[in-house]
């Protein structure tokens, strides 16, 4: 039954009711209905419990700024927690909850709370739940579960979201009197603008207002001004569009809901994130009205009184029959006469001596009875408004008062008066400023291309905010470099109005730290008593008192009680409200979804997959694939049902004992040539570049300018002045990046040019005392014997009829060669030197194999065994530092901290028991018996089960670790236990390197 | 979200540059003269004003070129971007 739809009126469309239901009851509302527009028709007050106390609440506001109707809207995957009611569009089906209390609304548990609620004022975490320590882990269950809003959904979002950019010069955030002027303007003077609104419809306040512009009603006028707006091909009009961040350099970020309004997995893009770079702003996204502070002003039925009115005007719902309109400005003199037009019985209680102006006398002339200079000092009533208690007061904030009337009502409409609503205006840097008689904060200096208009300028008449509207509109034209249209100022009617009067929080007839709660912020059960309690404990700085309190957080951030608060703290430290200022705006405006946030950014569009040539090889062959950066690598090639270990094993004595052929082809490669290359690569690299011969190649290592390794790989004299480069596969694009710094920023007068090779051409390593006889098998135009063909050298040749370079290197310690091929060639290669190989059962080995064979020769894996606080020193690589050159890093490797004998080296492990394989990252420690914290004096970078040495082998850096040869020290294991084990070379394989080098 | 005037490819968003810090450092001519301390200003210690800044930046996702910028480091306006060297 919609107890409280008006029989007519509203823009709602009564040929079109609509089922939903609410905590599973079944309910009916109209086309045009938001949800709590809907719960309101059929007389649902009681909508949620408030988060700390688990108090009874209602709907208070009909936007954005709603703190109480938080529900969970949907099922299942496409479930979207923590909406505000009152921005839910109506649609036939809907399926709400609300996202607090348990078991039930109506009887809530933790309602316990409010009871006990001396125990919970602010900082209450910090003081009631920390000791015991150990304890926290019973009270954490207990808050975390209830706590916190809506529940997120289980499963993935199956809905679409998308991103899009735009540009323009005119951005208008808002459709109201103001930003439809401002559009008008700009529109009409050629600009190319975007408007954008939270709601449904463009007009803002219009669509609930009684006034008339050109002698219209008012949303008839915005009906003419939309219609014009979206015959403009320049002109996008974006409604269920909130601008939520104003950003740096006029970037803005806009969240449109598509087809929310219609249902659930409807079809096509649900939301999409508009990231806008606007030529300028209009910001006119309009004012909050406050509500009042007093004693049990969170019952269910205390509403804003422009919140009643909007329900009554737009949605035709009149939320209660014995209204009483409180307040201390003239605005809810409105209200009280749509609720005397809706049937409603009417009190307004004024706190002013004198009333309202015009719209008292209007008030008066219906008959409604004004209380000037009283106040509604307490509610009755609990799980609704059943009454007030009301004092006469003389304006004295500090005075005590006395409770003379009691009125029986079941609506209570407050208005403490309006704020503008500042956030973006805060966002993009600018300041905002107290407005002493206007008795808010009002957007100060700008930071950026931005006007703020209308009544989130201040301007709270409607003649002001179509004037101010327009006079934006046009500067921002101008400022684009349009000729400003001459617009006519529609004619609204003015009322004469009387100045509002500062009333923060209401004296109660008791101290205002006993008497019943007077909440400041609803959603986060901010009471005046807590903040009085963060001021003598010794909290002044806004800030700390916002986290002390969570005064504005929350879904709401503060829209509503916010400036309430900054005023009553004021209050408490004895200063201006301006010198107490507010806390920081930023975004998001509203909550947004993280489908919107993610948009096309998710599932295998996340990130991108790179795939070497011969991937469709590996995959074929069943490789489990290594993620390495963005590169898919194969892990091991398992035979049957081997396991990772099973497949390892074998592949790495194929490898030693005939051949093994594996995909380098990620590595990355770097074509490096110019006149002045050597003496580039001097500078780049710690070895004698300029010694090595063409057709030579070299270990080469780079250094950061604070002596640490930064990277490494072969390079190869193609040429007297080209080489070829390879790096680490993560390190392909940061070298090039490095080397390009170089260039570009310190050497410039360097003729060098670097190309980066890695797709360009594939690497396949043949490796094992076999290699030779595949290439040879598979037809090879040059010699490939040690005399002409020596260990570390390079060639070029035609491989089974392809070019190809040729590289006789090793990363395994065996005999090896390295094919270099254009990539388009190289999974035909791939397959030419499988077959070629088949006499000698080649096996393909994928990066575990090269791992372990790597780590048997101490070779080691920059990022691996090496993490930014490593020198070659540490490493044992001298040999590599040139003596007679500069190079990038080498004067850090002479600091004071580089020469320390201490520092972690890198050595050899072997587990004294000859079978744990200590897990890579475990902590050594030579003290086994020292209290906690125990000193440690290195960690295990690298670790395997070797099966060509049948034990495990391991790769550390310890603490002065060269001098420490066959010493013993444990890893500390995850269990506890402790592993004794023996420091040795990290070379534990053909310890000379005879094998590579036949 | 900064937009950056490339003195090669004009004004795109910053998503497109990476930042290279302050502007003018230059390698010393001879590390091995520097004292420890002397070293350790050239690699580590920045002026990190309050206001005008100049600064490099790299259109990294560009054309890949390095060059100059004078920003705010408070209000992020960038007065000017110049090819290195002019």
């Amino acid at each position: 039954m919609q107890i409280n739809r008006l029989s007519q009126g509203g823009r709602i469309d009564r040929s079109k009711p609509l089922g939903f239901r609410f905590n599973g009851k079944r309910y009916q509302g109209f086309a045009g209905d938001t949800l709590a527009s809907a719960l309101l028709a059929n007389g649902v007050l009681l909508v949620s419990r408030s988060f700390k106390l688990h108090r009874p609440r209602g709907i208070v506001a009909a936007g954005s700024d709603e703190p109480n109707a938080i529900v969970q809207v949907g099922s299942g995957a496409s479930t979207i927690p923590n909406l505000r009611a009152t921005e839910v569009e109506l649609y036939d089906g809907l399926k709400a909850r609300s996202t607090k209390g348990w078991p039930g609304l109506r009887f809530d548990i933790a309602a316990l709370n409010d009871r006990f609620s001396p125990l919970l004022g602010a900082g209450f975490y910090y003081k009631t739940f920390m000791r015991p320590k150990a304890f926290w882990k019973h009270y954490e269950r207990f808050i975390r579960a209830s706590a916190g809003f809506g529940a997120a959904p289980q499963r993935t979002d199956p809905d679409r979201y998308e991103h899009c950019n735009a540009h323009c010069d005119v951005l208008v955030a808002g459709a109201g009197p103001a930003g439809l002027m401002a559009a008008l303007v700009a529109a009409r003077s050629g600009a190319r603008v975007i408007v954008a609104d939270e709601q449904n419809e463009f007009g803002g306040a219009l669509l609930s207002a009684s006034a008339t512009i050109d002698g219209q009603p008012a949303p008839d006028w915005v009906a003419t001004v939309v219609a014009e707006l979206s015959g403009y091909e320049d002109v996008t009009v974006l409604p269920r569009s909130t601008v939520f961040g104003y950003h740096d350099h006029n970037f803005l970020t806009l969240a449109e809901r598509c087809t929310d309004h219609i249902g659930e997995r409807v079809q096509g893009v649900r939301q999409r994130l508009w990231r806008v770079r606007a030529k300028q702003v209009v910001l006119a996204q309009g004012a909050f009205e406050r509500p009042l502070v007093f004693c049990n002003n969170d019952r269910p039925g205390v509403m804003t009184a422009s919140a009643v009115s909007t329900y009554i005007r737009r949605y035709a719902v009149c939320p209660g029959k014995r209204a009483v309109v409180f307040t201390n400005n003239d605005s809810a003199y409105e209200t009280a006469l749509d609720l005397r037009a809706s049937g409603a019985t009417v009190i307004v209680i004024d706190s002013r001596s004198g009333g309202a102006g015009a719209l008292g006398a209007a008030v008066r002339k219906e008959g409604i009875t004004v209380l000037a200079a009283h106040v509604v000092t307490d509610v009755t009533g609990r799980r609704k408004v059943a009454g007030v208690r009301v004092a006469q007061w003389s304006g004295d904030v500090t005075a005590r008062v006395e409770n003379t009337i009691r009125i029986d009502c079941d609506l209570l409409a407050v208005s403490g008066g309006w704020s503008p609503a500042v956030h973006l205006h805060s966002h993009s840097g600018g300041k905002n400023v107290w407005e002493e008689s206007l008795h808010c904060f009002v957007p100060g200096e700008t930071a950026q291309a931005c006007v703020s208009a209308g009544s989130g300028n201040g301007k709270w008449a409607l003649d002001a905010c179509l004037r101010d509207g327009r006079d934006a509109g046009a500067a921002v034209a101008s400022r684009c470099g349009f000729e400003a249209a001459e617009v006519p100022l529609p004619s609204a009617s003015d009322t004469a109005v009387n100045e509002m009067q500062p009333l923060w929080r209401v004296p109660a007839v008791k101290d205002p730290d006993r008497c019943p709660k007077q909440f400041v912020d609803y959603q986060n059960d901010t009471s005046v008593a807590d903040i009085r309690l963060a001021v003598r404990e010794g909290y002044r700085n806004v800030e700390h008192v916002k986290r002390y309190t969570a005064l504005g957080f929350g879904t709401d951030q503060g829209k509503l009680g916010n400036i309430n608060g900054m005023a009553i703290l004021a209050e408490c430290l004895d200063e201006d409200i301006k010198d107490v200022g507010t806390t920081t705006f930023r975004p998001a405006y509203t909550p947004v979804t993280f489908g919107v946030g993610a948009g096309e950014n998710v599932g295998e569009l996340l990130d991108p997959v790179r795939k070497t040539a011969i991937h469709e090889w590996h995959e074929q062959h069943g490789a489990p694939f290594e993620v390495v950066g963005q590169w898919h690598r194969p892990w091991y090639f398992p035979r049957g049902d081997e396991d990772l270990h099973a497949a390892v094993a074998r592949e790495c004595l194929a490898t030693r004992n005939s051949v093994g052929i594996m995909d380098a082809s990620t590595l990355g490669k770097i074509d490096a040539q110019g006149p002045d290359v050597v003496e580039f690569l001097e500078r780049i690299y710690t070895h004698n570049v300029g010694k090595m011969k063409v057709g030579r190649c070299a270990y080469g290592i780079m250094l950061g300018e604070d002596g640490m390794v930064m990277d490494d790989g072969v390079m190869a004299r193609l040429a007297e002045n080209r080489f070829y480069l390879t790096t680490t596969t993560g390190g392909a694009a940061p070298v090039l990046a490095w080397l390009e710094t170089w260039l570009q920023t310190e050497w410039p007068e360097l003729e060098v040019y670097l190309t980066s090779l890695t797709e360009t051409y594939s690497t396949i390593a043949v490796a094992g005392p076999n290699s030779r006889r595949v290439l040879q098998n598979a037809g090879c135009s040059i010699d490939l014997e040690r005399e002409s063909f020596p260990f570390m050298s390079v060639r070029s040749a035609n491989l089974a009829g392809i070019p190809v370079q040729l590289f006789r290197v090793s990363f395994s310690g065996e005999l090896a060669f390295e094919v270099n091929i254009d990539s388009r060639y190289a999974e035909q290669m791939w397959r030419l030197l499988m077959q070629a190989g088949q006499e000698f059962d080649i096996t393909p080995y994928g990066t575990e194999t090269m791992h372990v064979l790597r780590a048997e020769k101490g070779f080691v894996i920059v990022g691996q065994d090496t993490d930014g606080s490593v020198t070659p020193v540490d490493l044992g690589m001298n040999w590599m530092l040139s003596k007679d050159k500069d190079y990038l890093g080498k004067r850090s490797l002479a600091r004071k901290d580089c020469l320390r004998e201490d520092r972690k080296q890198l050595v050899g492990l072997l587990s004294e028991d000859g079978k744990t394989v200590l897990p890579e990252g475990t902590q050594l420690v030579d003290d086994t018996g020292a209290p906690i914290p125990v000193p440690m004096c290195g960690h295990v970078t690298s670790s395997y089960f070797s099966a060509c040495l049948g034990h495990p082998i391991a790769l550390a850096l310890v603490a002065g670790g060269r001098a420490r040869r066959d010493e013993t020290t444990f890893a500390a294991m995850q269990d506890g236990t402790r592993v004794p084990v023996r420091i040795v070379s990290s070379v534990f394989y053909d310890a000379k390197g005879e094998r590579q080098n036949v | 979200m900064l937009l950056i005037k490339c003195p090669w490819c004009g004004e795109r968003a910053e998503t497109e540059f990476s930042y290279g810090g302050e502007a003018g450092i230059t390698r010393p001519r001879d590390p091995d003269a520097l004292s420890d301390a002397e070293w350790a200003d050239y690699l580590f210690n920045r002026t990190n004003p309050r206001g005008a800044h100049e600064e490099l930046w790299n259109h990294a996702h560009g054309c890949r070129r390095w060059f100059g910028a004078e920003r705010d480091t408070v209000s992020y306006v960038i007065a000017r971007t110049y090819k290195l060297g002019s």
